[in-house]
């Protein structure tokens, strides 16, 4: 009944944004860090997938905690967008940003744009018909991600896809902190650059991994 | 100098408005841009033509009555300024300029520039109140109030309700609006007791009035012409989520007192 209150308003959507905003958050890194493994080859990087599958239970607490996670942020999203729209049905002849990011000013596009691109990269290197699996039934990962990103087309996907990503996190990242009401004017700024520095680190990291299969493994 | 207005001309609430343009041939640059409103509609009176309409009282910059978008920026180019306090020295010599009301739903036009803005007043009527017994005047200083709070209050406090914050958020929230009449109260002792009713009072009114959400991108505090912080909004979202948390439906129980 609380909670539900809560949700009726805009500040205790946006808290919901914020909360899921960080679950993503984390698992955008952990996923880093296992892309990253890449650079170990492929027994490394393979072991690493029989090694998540072999969670069993856990993972599948992880990934419906992420589904929630991404289908309350999507949903509350929505809602505000369309209150949003409602709020302002005439439009300006003239607008001009004054204060804003072109990052927080596009978080409408960005976000359903890596929906998309969720949906795509899960057909490409998790689930389709296509993906290369060992005599056990696993995964091989490594030869996955080199056949998929030898197309330079779904690399070039990847590479714009991640570069929506570091936008959103952009504004994501500290706007999380904004939105439950974290703000301080020694902190912040502060928090601000550390969202830049993070989501660009994000973005270069994955980004690296088509580029390198583009370039040295032809 | 040579100034040219594209001014939003509506005749009422129900009807379609559009720009019209208007060339002003010699405007003095030590005019405020008020005055130079004031010359055109002399101008346009003489005419018999339909002054325009716009908001203004105080044209000292601390009622709020006078707001307009000129050229897409709420109050104009000049930052922490209302614009009856922006001078034409700021413009440059053949400038063109789209004037427009403030647009939001819970903001409707009433004429030409002018929008009705008193969704705001349904606000501080919500909440933005203390309650306090009448009487003679209490002792100066008798409610300690540290020196810190005191100046972030008074900051918030400068909130003039102009409506530049809504005006110029692309979700047309009036967030910083209300923060600012949160926390001006929230931040001393005196408003303690009705904290946490008051906040969600307010934001509920706000809600309620069809404002947009806020997607914390800062265009508020950017034409803000008190300058009111969005770390403003971050407080009040803190206290809304506190208040929500520890709400305690009012005891049933009887006290068997008396």
């Amino acid at each position: 009944m609380r909670v539900a209150r809560l949700y009726d308003s805009t500040v205790g959507k946006k808290a919901v944004m914020a909360a899921t905003g960080v679950l993503l958050f984390g698992f955008v890194i952990t996923h880093l860090l296992g892309n990253l493994q890449f650079y170990l080859g492929p027994e490394a990087l393979n072991a690493y997938g029989r090694n998540l599958r072999h969670l069993g239970a856990l993972l599948w607490a992880a990934r419906l905690g992420l589904l929630a996670a991404v289908l309350l942020h999507i949903s509350a999203a929505v809602q505000l967008w369309r209150l949003n729209k409602q709020a302002r049905p005439s439009h300006y002849e003239k607008l001009t940003a004054a204060g804003s990011s072109y990052a927080s000013r596009t978080m409408m596009w960005s976000g359903p744009i890596l929906a998309l691109f969720i949906g795509y990269h899960l057909y490409h290197l998790t689930l389709g018909a296509h993906l290369l699996h060992d005599a056990d039934g696993f995964p091989l990962v490594y030869q996955n991600v080199v056949a998929g990103f030898s197309d330079p087309l779904a690399s070039g996907l990847y590479i714009v896809a991640m570069s929506f990503l570091g936008m959103h996190l952009m504004h994501g990242i500290w706007s999380m902190f904004q939105s439950i009401g974290w703000n301080h004017p020694k902190y912040t700024p502060l928090i601000k650059r550390i969202a830049v520095l993070t989501a660009a680190l994000i973005v270069a990291g994955n980004i690296s991994i088509p580029v390198a299969v583009l370039l040295f493994h032809q | 100098m040579k100034i040219i207005l594209n001014i939003w001309r509506q005749k009422n609430p129900s009807s379609p408005g559009k720009l019209v343009r208007y060339v002003l041939p010699s405007v003095s640059e030590h005019m405020s841009f008020l005055e130079m409103l004031d010359v055109l509609n002399e101008d346009l009176m003489q005419k018999g033509d339909d002054p325009v309409t716009f908001e203004h009282d105080c044209r000292e910059g601390i009622c709020g009555s006078c707001g307009i978008m000129i050229d897409g920026v709420a109050h104009g180019p000049l930052p922490g300024t209302t614009v009856c306090q922006l001078h034409m020295r700021h413009f440059k010599d053949g400038d063109e300029l789209v004037l427009e009301p403030w647009r939001a739903k819970a903001f409707p036009v009433l004429k030409d520039l002018m929008v009705d803005r008193s969704a705001f007043d349904r606000i501080i009527q919500a909440g933005g109140y203390i309650s306090v017994n009448t009487g003679s005047a209490p002792d100066a200083n008798a409610i300690p109030v540290p020196k810190p709070d005191a100046e972030r209050a008074m900051d918030a406090a400068a909130c003039i309700g102009c409506g530049a914050c809504v005006a110029a958020c692309p979700n047309a929230s009036a967030s910083l609006f209300t923060a600012a009449k949160v926390s001006h109260l929230g931040l001393l002792p005196q408003g303690q007791p009705e904290r946490p009713q008051r906040v969600i009072s307010m934001v509920n009114s706000m809600n309620a009035e069809l404002f947009g959400s806020c997607t914390n991108i800062g265009e508020c505090e950017a034409v803000c012409p008190k300058r009111i912080p969005i770390e403003t909004i971050a407080l009040m979202h803190r206290d809304y989520l506190k208040a929500c948390w520890s709400f305690r439906p009012e005891s049933t129980a009887s006290q068997g007192a008396g």
